[in-house]
């Protein structure tokens, strides 16, 4: 690896990552360049979320190390620029709150202690919540809402805090097409402003001409990392891809079943 | 002697200044442990303070001292238990629970002191309270609602999603040891007044009673202050009223007032939210089937005592369950 650019936002090198000493992640290397658009594919309990959560520092790295915007994660400080939505989170707590409210939160990153709420934080909160289309819906009570628009809150929430760099952890689960569209209309707004967007997804649908580059879990390895994929092409890729080295050596273990897909094909 | 003249009474209004003070700051903590789904925190931190009080009546040192210190060491204890996660956290919480409480009856009797001193701190006691202490109390109280106000966002982003929070770049765990430690001196600055056994519910149930009416974070924050200023005042008040006839010890009666209230806004809260539900405009959905109703025995209208929905350019009455859209001389089904 060559010396750390503060340009590139995320680089995992050889990261190896254990959840209550059992190996989850085994080397993965990964590197997402500004302004891309990654999505992370694989099956339930292929390492995505894992993934998500070590380079968001949520997880501690076994082996390997993780630098964002070209500072290794345990001196970065420049947390207001990572947006995250984190899987399956709940947008309630045990005391009510407003859609609003909790869009407000996604600015927490950006105010100053012991500060009122800025002009700045008030406009991105309500171009979040445009974003994800529950403008009219803001001083409604979260536990009021149905699961996808939940999720959509959590979006907002995320969006509000306007980062350089945004990861999603399966934003779209039970978010109907429509409301797939719209945060995919985000998404390029966010793209376009410069953004860098990891996605971890099952189904991709509307988000697909966005995306620059498709990286495929399995089993706690990338078993692909190329140009975009479909999920259908994507869950029969058996096939660990040891970065863009035709027929290079291939030191990762294979997995015993054949792979019927090969880099290339129409996807 | 009277009621008018037992408020001029020093102790009197030594005790209402300090259950002022109590009625502000517990509520205030309160509303994030209970937005933390740890309602019962304060309760495992009073046990323990139990300890704290009765190692201040063996050593000679000060109870509300050794209270706190006891106390906040307390809350470190069961937040590091909580955050290793390795124990239920439930359990954890017990376990500190009963051994507070135990050992606070034990090492009372040690120190050669009754139950009816411990009682003093258990359940509160208008005539221990000395000027020192409510000094010591509006002290506690002022930095327990400047840092609560003050970082208010900032707990209630730790508060409602930790995992968001930390990589927001909020120091999650320092937030999560103030939140305790606040509890705990919170637990403590109610102790005259309330009591300890009784504390929690002062952070407790006026944040309940506040949200049967709130929809928001920050009305619930403000109206949980308001209940639990209202409860702790006039619980006090009918403690003293009542002091004529029987001995009552002031913290049941302010617990028992703010459950009152909760009592008292439940229906509507449910009432409330009902309607809320009830009157939400209906979406817009295009190419729904066009059906007319059967036979419909009355016009609705502004009497007519069908909900009157908004939906898409008109309004849809609830009619038994089902949406009648008006439609020239009949009635749709929406
Ligand atoms: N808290 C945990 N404790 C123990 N093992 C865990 C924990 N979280 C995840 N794992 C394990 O790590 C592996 C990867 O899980 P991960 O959540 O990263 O999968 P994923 O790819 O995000 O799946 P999904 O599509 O279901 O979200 C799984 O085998 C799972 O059993
Ligand atoms: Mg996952």
């Amino acid at each position: 690896m060559t010396s750390p650019d503060t340009s590139v936002p995320v680089v995992l090198d050889r990261v190896s990552v254990a959840i209550g000493g059992r190996p989850i992640l085994r080397d993965v290397d990964l590197t997402v360049h500004a302004g891309d658009m990654v999505t992370l594919l694989g099956p339930n309990g292929s390492g995505k979320s894992t993934l998500v959560r070590a380079l968001t520092g949520l997880l501690p790295v076994a082996r390997g190390e993780v630098r964002l915007f070209g500072t290794p994660l345990d001196d970065f400080g420049d947390w207001q620029r990572i947006g995250f939505v984190p899987q399956r989170s709940t947008a309630t707590g045990g005391v009510p709150a407003t859609v609003r409210e909790v869009v407000a939160s996604g600015r927490v990153g950006r105010r100053r202690l012991l500060r009122p709420t800025s002009a700045a934080d008030r406009s991105a909160v309500e171009s979040a919540l445009e974003v994800v289309g529950l403008s009219d819906r803001a001083s409604h009570g979260v536990s009021q809402l149905s699961g996808g628009q939940q999720q959509r809150v959590l979006i907002a929430r995320a969006l509000a805090g306007e980062p350089d760099l945004l990861v999603l952890d399966e934003p779209t689960a039970g978010v109907d097409l429509p409301n797939q569209q719209a945060l995919a209309d985000a998404l390029r707004q966010l793209k376009e402003r410069g953004a860098t967007i990891v996605l971890v997804a099952h189904e991709i649908g509307p988000m697909m001409p966005l995306i620059d580059r498709t990286v495929v879990m399995r089993d706690g390895w990338v078993a692909y990392d190329g140009p975009p994929l479909t999920q259908e092409v994507a869950s029969h890729t058996h096939h660990h891809h040891d970065h863009d080295v035709p027929g290079g050596h291939d030191h990762a273990p294979h997995v015993s079943s054949p792979f019927d897909w090969e880099r290339g094909n129409p996807g | 002697m009277s009621f008018i003249d037992l408020l001029s009474l020093d102790f009197m209004q030594r005790a209402l200044v300090a259950a002022l003070l109590t009625g502000l700051a517990a509520p205030a903590i309160g509303t994030f442990i209970v937005q933390r789904r740890l309602a019962l925190l304060g309760d495992g931190i009073g046990h323990v303070a139990v300890t704290g009080v009765a190692l201040g009546l063996l050593t000679g040192a000060s109870p509300t001292w050794s209270a706190i210190v006891v106390a906040v060491l307390g809350a470190v204890l069961m937040e590091v238990i909580r955050e290793r996660g390795h124990t239920n956290g439930d359990v954890a919480l017990a376990l500190l629970f009963y051994g507070g409480l135990a050992g606070g009856v034990l090492i009372t009797g040690i120190a050669g002191q009754g139950a009816a001193t411990l009682q003093a701190y258990l359940f509160g006691s208008l005539n221990s309270i000395s000027f020192a202490d409510v000094v010591f109390t509006a002290i506690l109280a002022a930095v327990v609602l400047v840092l609560t106000l003050g970082l208010s966002p900032q707990l209630f982003a730790v508060a409602s999603d930790q995992d968001f929070a930390r990589v927001a770049g909020l120091r999650v765990r320092g937030y999560n040891l103030l939140i305790a430690v606040l509890a705990a001196v919170s637990i403590t600055v109610a102790m005259r007044t309330v009591g300890l056994l009784l504390v929690s519910a002062l952070m407790v149930v006026p944040v309940a009673t506040s949200q049967q009416l709130a929809r928001s974070f920050r009305a619930t924050f403000v109206g949980a202050m308001l209940v639990g200023c209202v409860a702790s005042v006039g619980g006090l008040l009918l403690s003293a009223a009542l002091s004529f006839r029987v001995d009552v010890a002031p913290g049941p009666t302010i617990v028992l007032m703010a459950l009152a209230m909760f009592t008292a806004t439940w229906p509507i809260g449910v009432w409330l939210r009902r309607r809320s539900r009830l009157m939400a405009p209906f979406p817009e959905v295009s190419a729904a089937p066009h059906r007319s109703t059967d036979q419909h025995p009355h016009e609705h209208g502004k009497d007519c005592g069908h909900p009157a929905v908004p939906h898409a350019d008109h309004v849809d009455y609830v009619h038994d369950g089902h949406r009648h859209a008006p439609h020239g001389e009949h009635y749709d089904e929406h």
